[in-house]
């Protein structure tokens, strides 16, 4: 990549490197921004205007070194394009220590105080030894390395953004390293995604090989209507909440299970988890398949599901403000006072991601005693998030009412609140390899960060 | 060690002569140009008025390549400060990566002093003391006040 930059905008290697640290391995921006406007872009990397004149030690008449106050006559000294100049032996000296002691190489900047200009490579080259400057430019070569390895470019679209995340690749099965960027933008610093926890990357890979693979079979699930399960009239989907009431004969039910709603509230109702059917049905090669098959939709309904119903969500959110503004005037809430519809709307979207991946663990998830305990997590969130969806749906007219404001207001802070839980639980419990999974997590192939080498 | 010598005396020289801003120089052993005294007198206007604070500066012997170090001898209720005896400060240019070898003595007491005027919540060393001085400046000032009462009084 330096010796790329170099050729293009024909300068030193050791330039190049320390204007690509600067645009934090960047390649394309630097070429860019250099092209439009290269003395712009040299200042501000610290390398200041570029010029021809060679760089040389000077014995000045009357100058006193800042540093050691020796001012004898003939004393060799050097600066930069700054023009802050100290003796060759204090220069001498501070390269040293910040080369050897310090392992600097792209970051020494001018001995003088608040002068952020960067050593550059000539200068460097005629103040110290030949071991000094090949020790410099292996840090240089590492610190491109280590960067590279922290640093990753936010996916946002139009964010220009890096940041910076202290994981090791071979931690992956361990934790699901979830990033926020300047931006609002969260995204897996593993594997450049959207946020995925719980899931474990190498997972989550599986997870959409899957699903791309056995979309034929799982697409006609997440179709935008269904028949109700009782009168067999078509209903449509039009928001992100799962009870649906058929406008024909009032029937109530659950889209995801096409159970009865009235189940789903109150007694234990397992819409959340696969009952694991018993060995005798599972006795023959077809039986094994069709069960295989089984419990990977039940998986991927309750998946695209809430991908789906995130998806209605937001489209509600982009009618909220609208909402908000008619509810102002409905019931002479000030704008602050009718936050609380943003809050709950934010809530639904980032719980439902959760909520979506939490079923694509569970499909790689090996039982164990604790598996109930996720499940139980999983549905409580389920619930309350369901909960939230309906009375977010609710009518201006019915919002205007305090009571439903509190009830919304609390659901929202439940929700947060077990998401939470959940994912504390469950990454610790990934931490600590209590997790048993029915595929191998360790077979993480280095895809991840290609998403990142094509920008920069 | 004598290019050392030569810039800490002429340093030590300038600031006897020309006292940083509330401040004065002393040498607690003549032998020793290193070790310098530092008596702070508290901003005034600021909670740290009517005090007066000793400080200790030692260089270090690879000075100014390595930056000096500074701490509180009088206990001080400040977020930047650590509330002991050793009384550690948290200034950006004292860190090693930011160390300058033209950068002066003078230039870090003034910084110094001018903590004491503008603390700063966002690096503190004392967590809870940034918390009360952004949540609770009243409560923070009145602290900072009974310190300066009972250590820094110059009554002993
Ligand atoms: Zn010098
Ligand atoms: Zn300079
Ligand atoms: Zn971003
Ligand atoms: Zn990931
Ligand atoms: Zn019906
Ligand atoms: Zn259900």
């Amino acid at each position: 990549m330096v010796d790329e930059v170099n050729m293009i905008l024909e300068m030193r290697k050791e330039d190049a490197a320390i204007l690509l640290r600067h645009f934090r391995w960047n390649k394309e921006r630097l070429i860019e921004d250099y092209m439009d406007n290269p003395p712009k872009v040299l200042e501000a990397a610290g390398l200041g205007p570029s010029s021809k004149s060679p760089a040389r030690l000077e014995a000045i008449p009357g100058f006193m070194c800042d540093i050691c106050c020796e001012d004898e006559e003939g004393l060799k000294s050097f600066a930069m394009k700054c023009g802050h100049r100290y003796c060759v032996d204090c220069y001498r000296q501070y390269l040293t220590q910040k080369i050897r002691e310090e392992g600097e190489a792209a970051r020494i900047q001018c001995p003088a105080e608040g002068c952020h200009r960067i050593i550059d490579a000539p200068s460097l080259d005629l103040l110290v030894t030949h071991d000094l400057a090949a020790r410099y430019q292996e840090l240089l070569n590492r610190t491109y390395v280590e960067d590279k390895d922290i640093l990753k470019w936010c996916p946002a679209p139009d964010c220009e953004n890096a940041v910076e995340c202290a994981i090791k690749k071979k931690d992956l099965d361990k934790v699901v390293p979830t990033v926020a960027c300047l931006c609002g933008n969260r995204f897996c610093f593993g594997c450049i995604l959207n946020d995925h926890q719980p899931a474990p990357c190498e997972l989550v890979k599986r997870w959409l090989k899957k699903c791309a693979d056995d979309s034929e079979t799982a697409n006609w699930i997440s179709a935008n209507t269904k028949e109700c399960p009782k009168c067999n009239s078509t209903i449509e989907k039009n928001g992100g909440c799962n009870h649906m009431t058929c406008r024909k004969c009032k029937h109530e039910f659950c889209w995801m299970c096409m159970g009865l709603w009235s189940e789903h509230g109150t007694s234990w109702y397992n819409c959340n988890r696969f009952e694991e059917k018993s060995g005798t049905d599972a006795r023959d090669a077809q039986a094994r398949s069709r069960v295989s098959l089984e419990r990977y939709l039940h998986y991927y309904n309750r998946y695209a599901n809430h991908e789906q119903s995130a998806r209605l969500d937001k489209d509600i959110y982009t009618k909220t403000e609208k909402k908000m503004v008619q509810l102002q005037t409905a019931s002479g809430m000030s704008w602050i006072e009718v936050q609380y519809l943003n809050s709950a709307s934010q809530a639904l979207q980032t719980c439902r991601q959760t909520l979506k991946w939490t079923y694509a663990f569970a499909f790689y998830l090996a039982r164990n005693n604790l598996t109930e305990i996720f499940e139980d997590n999983q549905k409580d969130l389920e619930l309350a998030v369901e909960a939230l969806s309906e009375m977010f749906e609710k009518p201006i007219a019915e919002l205007a009412d305090t009571k439903l404001k509190v009830d919304i207001m609390d659901k929202t802070a439940y929700c947060n609140r077990r998401r939470i839980i959940l994912l504390e639980d469950t990454a610790d419990n990934l931490a600590n390899g209590r997790w048993t999974f029915n595929v191998d997590l360790k077979s993480i192939t280095p895809n991840a960060s290609s998403g990142v080498n094509s920008r920069g | 060690m004598s290019s050392s010598q030569k810039r800490i005396s002429k340093e030590l020289q300038e600031c006897m002569t020309t006292p940083p801003t509330g401040m004065t120089i002393s040498l607690p052993s003549e032998s020793n140009l290193h070790t310098w005294a530092v008596k702070l007198i508290g901003p005034p206007g600021s909670p740290y008025a009517g005090g007066s604070f000793n400080l200790s500066v030692v260089l270090p012997p690879d000075y100014p390549f390595k930056a000096p170090l500074v701490t509180f001898a009088t206990r001080i209720y400040h977020p930047n400060v650590t509330n002991d005896s050793a009384g550690s400060i948290c200034l950006g240019m004292l860190k090693a990566e930011n160390w300058k070898p033209a950068s002066r003595v003078r230039a870090v007491l003034d910084a110094i002093r001018q903590l004491l005027i503008e603390p700063n919540p966002d690096d503190p060393l004392e967590a809870r003391i940034a918390d009360e001085f952004r949540g609770a400046p009243r409560e923070f000032e009145k602290n900072a006040r009974s310190y300066v009462a009972r250590y820094a009084s110059g009554k002993k």
